[in-house]
């Protein structure tokens, strides 16, 4: 099984391992042909209908506002519809830091994104802390309260690059499974049992 | 300038002078501080209006506050006011927040991070830091052990709660509890997480009906703790947070951080790096108001006049990204001159944005300023005298539209501002739409302004020849710009060590959200949205 | 033109010949039911495309492109995506009131639907008084708004469920009296025969002035009736987040995002109906060639042609203007909008009996 995009050839993308790999879980693990149908079906609707929560701390969410202008135009993927209700959205696009005030708060709004929901860390910061990885009160990289997906590197990183980057969410999506299957849902399980701290505020 | 010294002694004899860049006033006794700084601003003469900056301290044997004060009736005179308490343990400076009402924020920041207590401030509150976080980050004995203040789990707490300290006749000062909001006040919650607080801020807003009665400012959602992180850098490693600040005027910022550090050192820059700098903060000035007026309109649900803007903007983005290498976060300037020469297609491509820039001028206006409900929306709401621009200190294009005159490209040039001729533009109407309608007047005397450079870009150096390792020699500099959005200042105080000891950066949005209760309250909820969108403040830059 | 009234009479007497009447009926309703279901949810899903190709347009911008041929395909996805959700119902919020808020809303907009003429002989219910239906059912999706934003237990849902409150009341008014001067003009209610009295010539042609007043009243009325840009103040996005369905996710939130494309259909197909002819096509007294040729043109292709047009108009304001306040808005309802359509009312009346009209 291949993971198509449209446009973009299997070379382009940097990381194939990682996604063959997922790809060969899938495929291991099995899955009828029926349910498999609908598993493409559906993973075709999610993967090409994400909608952006908007959430931009500093200065990536300025990129982002560029890459719903005219000339990156963010709507030929169909992602434009930005709500700004969590409950609404399809995935969370953290750009800009997050300092120690924003991480209960970026938290809950996790909570409330409704499933399937999926992370992406936009920028220096959102991945690692970024510049401001010493400081007292930054908290270096979001993967460390919440299960990100993607991370796109850069400071800020260019719309070109955000593009790349929900593309592989687009990618990632396509493997998943929404019916059986050991799926994203209980890698997220998972990642919540290793921050245990964070256990019983999921709901 | 002379007769500053007598003018002073004859109020406060006690006063002891350092010359230095400014005259710094040093109060001997803390409790002289508050009847002092009142006779500063009303004392014929002197007239001290504009609390410019407040810089907390931390001298290891004592702690305190510097104030510099601005006088508009003495042509923009610059002095600085030092006042320090020796008690590390209960340190108290009386608050003259109710004189200049713009250290009513400043005076809570000095609070967060430094642990001053200010006698008579009505809401000592931490500005930045949860209410929970323990410490005073700035404090030179500041335990930065990470399991003090671990990543928290859950909201704030009590945060309605606040504090006051209160000077009673005998000057026995007493704490006296209060609260933000009554019990029973009905208080919609606007941020962090928000579409229109262009950022993480949070605004409180206690509402009647759909009328504003009180607004809270909650902040630090995105206190990255800058200032602090300086102490610990090298000059040249400290200059990439000021891109990180205001990245809509990050040349600016840079441009005020390169020339304290030049100040200091007494280097001269090239002139060809001072043109190039100039075009570039317009370039800058510019593409964030093209982005003010895009957010406006987006705010106020007119989303294609947003698009319109980008498209502009992109253009800007374009020359940056030729000469500088970004879209964003440039990294341009460095102390001395700027990193790279400029781009073959520099000079056309800046000819080609001012070709156009008057007719994509009047398409904005077409499709939004003209607008009839856009105007309604925008005119007579968050009224902003210009008396409480002056003492809120409300600078840049905010300021300019309560008609007060106080762009620093003309009251302290630098660069080569004071050759070019481009005009203050100023508004009478004290509202959101005269703020708005400053910043489009600008994008035209900005593109005048660079109309002016484009073909008088000498040759020469871009750099001057600085040493490998910088090292200011010890005293402190003061040094302003006119950024997109005020007046940015930077104040450094170095020991002669590589690194500083202090750096501060007096940011003109942390300002700009203290007039939010003043020009809201009254209004309506939706204004909130609009009068937010036309102070348009950038909240990294309040935060650091 | 081609009457589609004669398939349907015909397959009624193909049932009617082999089943008893009660069971014939009872089969029809249901192929209505679905059928009314199926253009439902196609025309929303056009809708949706239609209007994120339109803004997109007029913002210098493609739109969506890359699912399926100039992102034809992409309201699909949207659909499975939506379909998949979580549904999300807190532990504060009044469950069965939440639950039951998207289902009016949605009922409301269905029945509106399916009272619409499509074409000669293309019309599910035909009362006498159709039209005064199709108003009083209108009022009931302000119910599940106000309910949802109750319901939901969040301030910006309140605030955004009173203001669409406020507001529907209000500019029901000004559409009401709009429509009537209308049915002042035709002397009847029922909506077939609103179509055929514009055999001659459309309403906003034989009444003139008085009508295309009366026109331009109902597309400002509609407007916001509609909940639409410049008068988006209940979901204003930038104020209350997603105003009154804050709170609602998955497919609760697509019924919602469904019934708001829709109103929109309503609401240009009335104004076709009422204005523009309906189903009628475009007719010149005198010119029987052109309009021979006209009526080459099928029925229903006239109706969905002139509804789309109409919607165009709407989507065109929502993208230009700004938004306007809510004081300002009842302001302009209760000082402006209403008087004239009093005023225009009279107008109208005095027009009829001077006769001073095609």
């Amino acid at each position: 099984m291949d993971v198509k995009i449209k446009g973009m050839k299997h070379e382009d993308f940097k990381d194939n391992e990682y996604i063959d790999k997922l790809v060969e879980e899938l495929n291991a693990t099995g899955a009828s042909v029926m349910v498999g149908k609908f598993d493409q079906l559906i993973n075709w609707g999610l993967s090409n209908s994400l909608w952006p929560l908007c959430f931009g701390t500093s200065c990536c969410a300025i990129e982002f506002m560029s890459l719903g202008a005219a000339r990156y135009d963010m709507a030929r993927f169909g992602f434009e519809v930005a709500r700004n209700s969590p409950r609404q959205a399809d995935y969370i696009m953290v750009q800009g830091t997050i300092v120690h005030k924003m991480a209960p708060v970026l938290r809950r709004l996790y909570e409330q994104l409704a499933e399937p929901k999926y992370v992406i860390a936009c920028g220096g910061c959102a991945v690692s802390g970024g510049p401001f990885k010493n400081s007292y009160c930054v908290v270096t990289g979001v993967d460390q309260i919440l299960p990100v997906d993607v991370f796109i590197p850069g400071c800020p990183p260019r719309p070109e690059a955000m593009f790349y980057g929900l593309m592989q969410l687009q990618r990632k999506i396509k493997v998943q499974k929404f019916f059986g299957g050991v799926n994203r849902k209980e890698k997220i399980e998972e990642f919540f049992k290793e921050h245990p701290e964070n256990e019983g505020r999921m709901g | 300038m002379s007769d500053i010294k007598e003018k002073i002694l004859e109020i406060y004899p006690e006063a002891q002078f350092t010359e230095g860049e400014t005259l710094m006033v040093t109060v001997a006794q803390e409790k002289d501080w508050y009847p002092f700084a009142k006779a500063l601003k009303d004392t014929p003469g002197l007239e001290f209006d504009v609390l410019t900056a407040v810089v907390g301290m931390d001298w290891v044997e004592s702690l305190g506050v510097i104030y510099y004060l601005t006088s508009t009736s003495r042509n923009w005179e610059v002095i600085s006011v030092k006042v320090s308490v020796t008690d590390r343990k209960d340190p108290m400076i009386h608050s003259v927040s109710d004189l200049w009402k713009v250290a009513n924020f400043q005076e809570r920041e000095v609070y967060d991070f430094y642990g001053i207590k200010f006698i008579n401030h009505p809401d000592m509150r931490r500005f930045f830091l949860r209410n929970d976080w323990k410490g005073h980050p700035l404090r030179k004995d500041y335990d930065a052990n990470p399991e003090l203040n671990p990543i928290p789990k859950d909201d704030e707490k009590n945060e309605d709660d606040t504090v006051s300290y209160v000077e009673d006749k005998d000057g026995k000062v007493k704490k006296v509890p209060g609260k933000v909001f009554e019990e029973d006040e009905y208080v919609v919650n606007i941020g962090p997480q928000h579409p229109s607080t262009h950022g993480v801020m949070r605004f409180r807003a206690s509402v009647d009906g759909e009328t504003v009665k009180k607004v809270d400012v909650v902040s630090g959602y995105i206190h990255r703790g800058i200032e602090k992180l300086s102490e610990n850098l090298t000059y040249p490693q400290i200059l990439h947070f000021t891109d990180r600040m205001d990245y809509m005027s990050a040349h600016q910022n840079r441009h005020c951080l390169c020339m304290c550090i030049e100040k200091a050192m007494g280097v001269e820059v090239p002139r060809r790096a001072q043109i190039i700098r100039t075009m570039m903060d317009e370039l800058m000035r510019i593409s964030s108001h093209l982005l003010s007026f895009g957010c406006t309109a987006m705010d106020l649900g007119a989303t294609t006049a947003f698009f319109y803007g980008f498209r502009e903007r992109e253009m800007v983005l374009d020359i940056f990204e030729k000469t500088c290498g970004a879209r964003m976060s440039m990294n341009y300037n460095v102390i001395g001159g700027v990193i790279a020469d400029l781009h073959p297609d520099f000079q056309k491509d800046v000819k080609e944005l001012i070709r156009i820039m008057p007719d994509r001028l009047k398409e904005y206006h077409k499709v939004f300023s003209n607008n009839l409900i856009a105007k309604n929306r925008l005119k007579k709401v968050g009224h902003l005298s210009k008396e409480d621009a002056i003492n809120y200190a409300i600078t840049g294009p905010s300021g300019r539209g309560s008609n007060w005159s106080c762009d620093c490209r003309k009251k302290h040039p630098y660069a080569v501002y004071a050759e070019l001729d481009f005009e203050e533009v100023l508004e009478t109407g004290c509202d959101s739409y005269a703020r708005y309608m400053v910043r489009m007047k600008e994008i035209e005397q900005s593109c005048k302004i660079l109309a002016q450079l484009v073909d008088n870009i000498p040759e020469g150096e871009i750099r001057a020849q600085i040493p490998k390792i910088i090292k200011l020699p010890a005293g402190n500099w003061y040094q302003q710009v006119e950024a997109s959005r005020g007046t940015f200042g930077v104040y450094i105080e170095s020991t002669g060590d590589k690194t500083p000891f202090r750096v501060h950066f007096q940011s003109p949005c942390f300002n700009l959200v203290g007039v939010m209760n003043l020009t809201c309250t009254g209004y309506m909820i939706a204004d909130l949205i609009t009068i937010g969108a036309a102070l348009d403040f950038v909240i990294p830059d309040i935060d650091r | 033109m081609y009457n589609f009234g004669i398939w349907t009479a015909d397959f009624n007497n193909w049932l009617v010949s082999f089943l008893p009447d009660w069971l014939a009926v009872i089969i029809e309703c249901v192929i209505i039911a679905v059928l009314v279901l199926l253009t439902y949810t196609v025309l929303a899903l056009f809708y949706i495309l239609y209007e994120r190709k339109l803004c997109a347009w007029f913002q210098c911008r493609l739109g969506p492109m890359r699912v399926g041929k100039w992102g034809i395909l992409q309201v699909f996805a949207d659909m499975f995506k939506i379909l998949v959700k979580e549904l999300i119902c807190l532990k504060d919020t009044d469950r069965f009131l939440f639950k039951l808020a998207p289902y009016l809303v949605i009922t409301s907009s269905v029945v509106m639907l399916a009272c619409l003429p499509w074409g000669r002989g293309l019309q599910i219910i035909d009362y006498n008084i159709g039209i005064f239906f199709i108003l009083a059912v209108s009022s009931v999706g302000v119910l599940g708004i106000l309910l949802a934003g109750w319901s939901s237990n969040n301030k910006y849902t309140l605030i955004g469920a009173m203001r669409s409150g406020a507001q529907m009341v209000s500019y029901e008014i000004s559409l009401g009296l709009a429509i009537m001067t209308i049915i002042v003009f035709a002397g009847t209610m029922n909506i077939n025969e609103l179509v055929w009295q514009q055999d001659k010539a459309w309403f906003l042609f034989r009444g003139h002035i008085p009508a295309i007043i009366a026109f331009l009243i109902y597309i400002v009325a509609a407007t916001a009736e509609t909940n639409r840009g410049p008068f988006d103040l209940p979901e204003a996005e930038h104020e209350l987040t997603a105003g009154y369905h804050t709170e609602y996710s998955g497919i609760h939130f697509g019924f919602f995002y469904l019934a708001e494309y829709l109103n929109l259909f309503i609401v240009s197909g009335i104004a076709s109906l009422m204005f523009l002819g309906g189903w009628m096509p475009l007719h010149v007294p005198g010119w029987d060639g052109f309009n021979h040729a006209m009526d080459v043109i099928p029925s229903i292709v006239w109706f969905v042609l002139k509804s789309f047009f109409v919607s165009y108009i709407i989507i065109w304001f929502k993208w230009t203007f700004p938004r306007v306040r809510i004081d300002q808005m009842l302001s302009f309802e209760w000082k402006y909008l209403m008087p004239l359509s009093l005023a225009n009312l009279i107008l109208m009346a005095i027009f009829v009996a001077l006769g001073w009209h095609f």
